[in-house]
């Protein structure tokens, strides 16, 4: 579905990405994780058209992206959901909805879609006349999520989600994510949090400094000694 | 009671303002920047319906209309050559080419048609009308009147409409806009010209109140209604709004105990105040982020 192949970003001098390839397959779970700086969120920005590779090519579903626009890409079912969550803070969950199915003109499955998205969350429908800026970190973390869906992705990308999260939260919102994945959606996360990500994970990339060293099954990744040294706290 | 007449026209002459501070509001919103040819745009609106009244013998609406039209075409025109290539150069450097591009608008203005004041004419009665033994000047209702009209229909696009939410969107973070399918460079261009729309309106409005125009005349106007969507809170819509209608009552009141030569003083004394005790304006709120 996705083939990120050898592709070099870089920020002014710095050397982001260095000749990163991947790939995800329609219906899996991969996760891509590393520590801070690694380069993780810098490759979903790529993928989602944010930032520009200066070599390399990206194909989705056997069409090259790499020069597309961010809107075209959305258009053609890749969902970015940003770090730190970026909801509109002054706009009301309703309306942070809304704009996450901007390009979308079908009123109905819109409609459809955001009942399903209430389903899944819950807590967003009590809240969903409050503004998106008096949410606590998770239930932003679910409107990011949710709004991120209500664009109808068949890929989604989901950046660091349990970031600031308590230990309960993270795991609620990895089951919901794993629901969203059973539910047909492709899933590229990306996450510090190692352990979380391999449970639920099929695949997974492990990226340090821009350059993917590690890749693999992710249960077998789970137990590889060098991952478990490094992201796993040891032991 | 003249003390309500005096209300009413300070209100009307406050209405003036609040409509050229919401384009500077709204455009400092979106892309974080003063945009000082505004009153130029203003100057060309009220141009724009002088010459819609004497030569197309418009009547007051429909050149009022063609100063909008006119005006939001200028406005992104102005957004496409001079400040689209320096979104991502710095703040200081925006900030200059406003002022280049506010000169070049009143000297090309002043090259065509020559410095000159010119005389508006009067297309809308001057009357006073009389309520509960209150006179009121049938000109400053009117004023106010078209002002509420627009302003609602701002609340209402901006509220309400896809653009409208697309552009809060942009305003409020122009990478996750983007993530969201918003074309921000047509996001910023309606910004644009909604906001010279409104300037083009109050040109009209002030041509018709204060029967002179000339092409210098955008500048005092303009650097009030600056002050105007300080005072409120620049880059929130309806502190723009509130901020113009007190920055007219307090000149009116200033003239009206007697200190008309203070007029233009107060506005500057208002913005030296706010800038001192509050920074971020009336309506304006230290923005707290959650980790």
């Amino acid at each position: 579905m996705l083939k990120v192949d050898n592709i070099n970003v870089y920020y002014g001098a710095i050397h982001a990405l260095k000749g990163v390839s991947l790939e995800v397959n329609a219906g899996e779970i991969v996760t891509l994780i590393g520590a801070n700086g690694a380069g993780k969120s810098t490759l979903l920005k790529t993928l989602s058209g944010l930032t520009r590779p200066k070599s390399g090519n990206i194909e989705y579903e056997g069409n090259s992206i790499v020069k597309k626009r961010v809107q075209a890409i959305v258009k053609d079912g890749i969902s970015h959901v940003p770090e730190g969550r970026r909801v509109f803070p002054t706009m009301s969950v309703t309306e942070n909805l809304e704009l996450g199915a901007f390009l979308r003109k079908d009123k109905k499955g819109i409609q459809k879609d955001m009942e399903h998205v209430f389903e899944l969350f819950p807590r967003l429908y009590e809240r969903r006349k409050q503004l998106a800026g008096t949410l606590s970190g998770g239930e932003q973390q679910m409107l990011a999520i949710g709004r991120g869906l209500m664009a109808k992705p068949k890929l989604l990308l989901l950046d660091e989600p349990s970031m600031g999260l308590a230990p309960l939260l993270v795991k609620q919102i990895f089951n919901i994510i794993e629901m969203i994945n059973q539910e047909g959606t492709t899933i590229l996360l990306v996450e510090q949090n190692a352990n979380m990500a391999l449970s639920i994970a099929n695949r997974a990339y492990v990226i340090e400094t821009g350059k993917v060293v590690l890749s693999g099954d992710a249960k077998e990744l789970q137990t590889s000694e060098l991952v478990r040294e490094a992201y796993l706290g040891g032991a | 009671m003249e003390w309500i007449q005096q209300l009413v026209n300070g209100i009307s002459l406050g209405s003036i303002y609040a409509l050229i501070a919401l384009g500077y509001t709204m455009v400092y919103g979106i892309i974080k920047l003063l945009n000082f040819a505004h009153g130029e745009v203003f100057m060309i609106g009220a141009f724009t319906g002088f010459y819609g009244i004497t030569f197309l013998n418009l009547s007051f609406i429909p050149a009022l209309i063609l100063a909008m039209v006119v005006c939001s075409i200028l406005g992104m025109l102005i957004e496409r050559v001079a400040y689209r290539r320096l979104r991502r150069s710095t703040r200081i450097a925006a900030l200059i080419t406003a002022i280049g591009v506010s000169l070049f608008i009143q000297y090309v203005m002043i090259y065509f048609r020559g410095a000159t004041p010119e005389a508006y004419p009067d297309i809308v009665p001057r009357q006073n009308i009389e309520f509960l033994g209150i006179k009121f000047n049938s000109q400053a209702l009117f004023i106010l009147l078209i002002t509420i009209i627009l302003m609602i229909l701002l609340q209402y696009i901006v509220h309400r409409t896809k653009m409208g939410k697309a552009m809060r969107a942009v305003s409020l973070d122009m990478d996750a806009a983007r993530l969201m399918g918003i074309n921000v460079d047509n996001t910023i261009s309606a910004t644009f010209a909604i906001g010279s729309a409104l300037a083009g309106a109050a040109g009209v409005i002030f041509g018709m109140y204060y029967t002179s125009i000339d092409p210098l005349m955008g500048l005092l106007p303009g650097i009030k209604a600056f002050v105007a969507a300080v005072l409120g809170g620049i880059g929130i819509i309806p502190g723009a709004m509130v901020g113009g209608f007190i920055l007219g009552i307090v000149e009116t009141g200033v003239s009206a105990l007697g200190y008309s030569n203070w007029r233009d003083a107060a506005a500057f004394i208002i913005l030296i105040l706010i800038l001192i005790f509050r920074p971020s304006g009336i309506f304006g709120k230290n923005t707290r982020e959650k980790v």
